[in-house]
C-alpha cells in the first residue's frame, strides 16, 4: 500500500490559487469554505515564499487525538477522513491541527458551527465509493477513480505534489539535487546574507 | 575575459534578431491556423488529451541517472537561481508561526504552521483529560471512604423541633437556579471530555454521535446563563462570606470533621472556601467559555487554546469541590439540606455547626422577636 502524501515545493509555487480553485470546483465545496489555502511569508519582499498548504494527512494526526466523538479515520493509504455524521462541530479539531486544515461553515445567524469540513487528498468518505451522497458531503473520490487529487494534478508549475510518498519524495530529491540548494546549509542564511553566484 | 563579452555581445545581437524572427513564424502560423479552421473544421472526437501510445512520457529516458549536481564555485552554494542562499532562518521562522498573507477567505488569520495545536493536544488529553478523571475518582473515592468511616453526621443533641431561618427565599432560588445550570453544564461537558473512552464502547459512535451532539448544544445554549447565575450568586452570598480569624482556627481544627468542635459564624471556613472558589472558577469558566462559542471575538487561534484548557482545567476542579458540597449538603450531614429547600435550619443543628451565628440570631431574636416568630419570617422571603 502507499502511504499519500503532499509535498509543497516552496521554490515552485507561485501564488497563483489555482490548486485552491481547482479543489474547490472539483469538489463542489460549500460557499465561504476553502479546503486549501496559499500563504504568502514575506510577501512583496526578497526572499518571498508561497506555500500551497491543505491537510498534510499526518501519520499521527492530532485532529484524530483530539476529537470527543472520534469521527475521524485513516484508511490503508494514510490518508485522514471523517465521518460528517459523526462530527458536532465543536471546533477542537482546529485548536489541534498545526496546518489549519479543519474549515466550519457557519450553521446559524447566531455563528454556532456547522459540520467539519477538510481536504479528502480527493478520497471522500466514509459512504459508498462515488456514491451521490458521498459527493454532496465530502466531494470527489478521485482515489477510487484512480486518480490523484486535482489540487496537485493542476498545479501549472508542478509545486505541489500528490501521490505516494516514496515517489513524492524521490521527485523533490531530483529537484533538489539538480538545484543544489535549498537543503540545509545550516548558517548560512545568517553567515553570508545576500549573496548568490556560483 | 575579452572572449567572454565578444560572445556576449555576439549573443545579444542575435538574440534580437531572433525573436523578431520568432514573432515572424508565430504570425504566420497563427494565420495558417486560422485559415485551416475554416477550411477543414476540427473534428472534437478524434483529438485526445491523452498522449499516444507510442509517445515518450517520461522526460528523461528510463535508465538515466539524474542530472549530476553543478559543481560548487567560488564558495557558494551551487546553482544560479532565485532562493541561492541558506533559508534555515527562513523556515524557522515558518515553524515559529510566521502569519503569512493570502488571497481567499478564511476565519482566521491562520500561520502556516501552529505548533501550539500540538501543545495544546499534549496538556488536554495528558494533563486534563488524565489527570481531571483521576481527580474526579479520587475525590468521590476519599467521600465514600469518609462515609464508611465516619458515616452520616447526626445532630448530636436530636432535633429540638424549633427552627431558626437560614437562607432567604432569593438566596434559594438563585442557588438551585445555579445548581441546575451546573449540574447540566457538568454532565454534558464530562460527557464530551471522557465519553469518548466511556460510552463509545458500549453505545457505539453512531449512538454516542447523537449524545455528544445534544450535550454540547445545551453545553452552549445554558453556559451564558451560567454566566448570569454566577454573578447573581456572587451578590446574593456575598454578605458573610468574606474570611475572618476564627475561619483559620476551624481550618486548623479540621473543622470538626474528625471529631472536636470548630466553631464558625453563619458561614464555616468550608463553605466559604466554597463559595470564592465557585466564584473565581466561575468566572474563569465564564471568560474561557465565551471565547469558545464565539471564537471570532478574539482574533488570534491562541486565545481559543488556552480558553480550552482554562475551561477543562477549572471546570473539573469546580466539579471535584462540588460533589463534597453536594455530599455534605445531602446525605453527609443530618439537617443541612432543609437550610437550602425549605429556608430555615433546626436550633440544635444551627447550635452545633454554627455556634457564633446562632448566639448572635438568638441575641438578635430576644431584643426584638420571639423565637416562634421566626418561621414566619422565614416563609416571608
Amino acid at each position: 500500500m502507499a502511504r499519500m502524501k503532499f509535498l509543497c515545493d516552496a521554490e515552485r509555487c507561485i501564488e497563483c490559487n489555482a490548486c485552491v480553485t481547482a479543489c474547490k470546483n472539483e469538489n463542489e465545496v460549500p460557499w465561504g469554505i476553502n479546503r486549501r489555502r496559499v500563504v504568502t511569508i514575506n510577501d512583496g519582499k526578497p526572499g518571498e515564499r508561497s506555500i500551497s498548504v491543505a491537510c498534510m494527512h499526518c501519520s499521527d494526526a492530532p485532529c484524530m487525538a483530539v476529537c470527543p466523538v472520534d469521527c475521524f479515520y485513516q484508511t490503508d493509504d494514510g490518508v485522514v477522513l471523517h465521518s460528517k455524521d459523526l462530527c458536532i462541530g465543536c471546533g477542537y479539531c482546529f485548536y489541534a491541527c498545526p496546518f489549519g486544515a479543519p474549515q466550519f461553515p457557519q450553521a446559524s445567524n447566531f455563528g454556532s458551527r456547522g459540520k467539519m469540513d477538510k481536504c479528502t487528498f480527493c478520497a471522500g468518505g466514509p459512504e459508498k465509493d462515488n456514491s451521490a451522497v458521498e459527493f454532496q458531503k465530502y466531494g470527489r473520490n478521485r482515489l477510487a477513480e484512480g486518480k490523484l487529487p486535482l489540487g496537485a494534478e493542476m498545479c501549472a508549475t508542478k509545486a505541489l505534489l500528490a501521490g505516494d510518498g516514496d515517489k513524492v519524495a524521490d521527485t523533490y530529491r531530483e529537484r533538489v539535487v539538480s538545484r543544489g540548494f535549498g537543503s540545509g546549509a545550516w548558517g548560512w542564511g545568517r553567515a553570508y546574507p545576500g549573496q548568490s553566484g556560483g | 575575459m575579452g572572449h567572454k563579452t565578444f560572445s556576449h555581445a555576439k549573443l545579444t545581437l542575435n538574440s534580437n534578431q531572433l525573436s523578431q524572427g520568432i514573432a515572424g513564424v508565430f504570425l504566420f502560423m497563427a494565420a495558417f491556423l486560422m485559415l485551416g479552421s475554416l477550411v477543414f473544421p476540427t473534428n472534437a472526437k478524434a483529438s485526445s488529451v491523452r498522449p499516444p501510445a507510442n509517445a515518450t512520457i517520461n522526460a528523461l529516458p528510463e535508465n538515466s541517472s539524474p542530472q549530476p549536481a553543478p559543481k560548487a564555485t567560488g564558495g557558494f552554494v551551487p546553482g544560479n537561481t532565485l532562493g541561492n542562499r541558506s533559508q534555515t532562518s527562513f523556515w524557522k521562522s515558518v515553524r515559529d508561526g510566521a502569519i503569512g498573507t493570502r488571497d481567499t477567505m478564511q476565519a482566521f488569520p491562520s500561520p502556516l504552521i501552529q505548533s501550539q495545536g500540538q501543545d495544546w493536544r499534549y496538556l488536554r488529553n495528558n494533563y486534563i483529560s488524565r489527570y481531571g478523571g483521576w481527580l474526579l475518582i479520587g475525590v468521590t473515592g476519599l467521600i465514600a471512604l469518609f462515609y464508611l468511616i465516619r458515616g452520616r453526621i447526626k445532630i448530636k443533641s436530636g432535633r429540638s423541633g424549633a427552627v431558626i431561618p437560614r437562607f432567604s427565599l432569593t438566596q434559594r432560588v438563585v442557588h438551585w437556579f445555579t445548581a441546575v445550570l451546573f449540574i447540566l453544564l457538568s454532565i454534558s461537558g464530562l460527557i464530551l471530555l471522557f465519553g469518548k473512552h466511556l460510552f463509545i464502547p458500549l453505545i457505539g459512535k453512531t449512538a454516542f454521535g447523537v449524545v455528544a451532539s445534544a450535550s454540547m448544544q445545551s453545553h452552549n445554549l445554558f453556559g451564558p446563563l451560567f454566566i448570569i447565575a454566577t454573578l447573581t450568586m456572587f451578590f446574593v452570598f456575598l454578605k458573610g462570606n468574606g474570611f475572618k480569624l476564627v475561619d483559620l482556627k476551624w481550618a486548623l481544627k479540621g473543622g470538626g470533621f474528625f471529631g472536636g468542635h470548630a466553631s464558625s459564624h453563619r458561614y464555616n471556613f468550608g463553605e466559604k472556601a466554597w463559595f470564592w472558589w465557585a466564584i473565581i472558577l466561575g468566572i474563569t469558566l465564564s471568560l474561557s467559555g465565551l471565547i469558545l462559542e464565539f471564537p471570532w471575538l478574539v482574533g488570534t487561534n491562541m486565545w481559543p487554546l488556552l480558553a480550552g484548557l482554562a475551561h477543562g482545567g477549572a471546570a473539573l476542579l469546580m466539579i471535584a469541590f462540588a460533589i463534597g458540597h453536594i455530599y455534605i449538603g445531602t446525605v453527609g450531614m443530618e439537617g443541612s439540606l432543609e437550610g437550602m429547600t425549605r429556608g430555615s435550619v433546626d436550633e440544635n443543628w444551627a447550635r452545633e455547626h454554627h455556634d457564633l451565628w446562632y448566639q448572635e440570631h438568638n441575641k438578635e431574636a430576644t431584643g426584638d422577636h420571639p423565637p416562634a416568630k421566626a418561621q414566619a419570617a422565614t416563609s416571608k422571603g
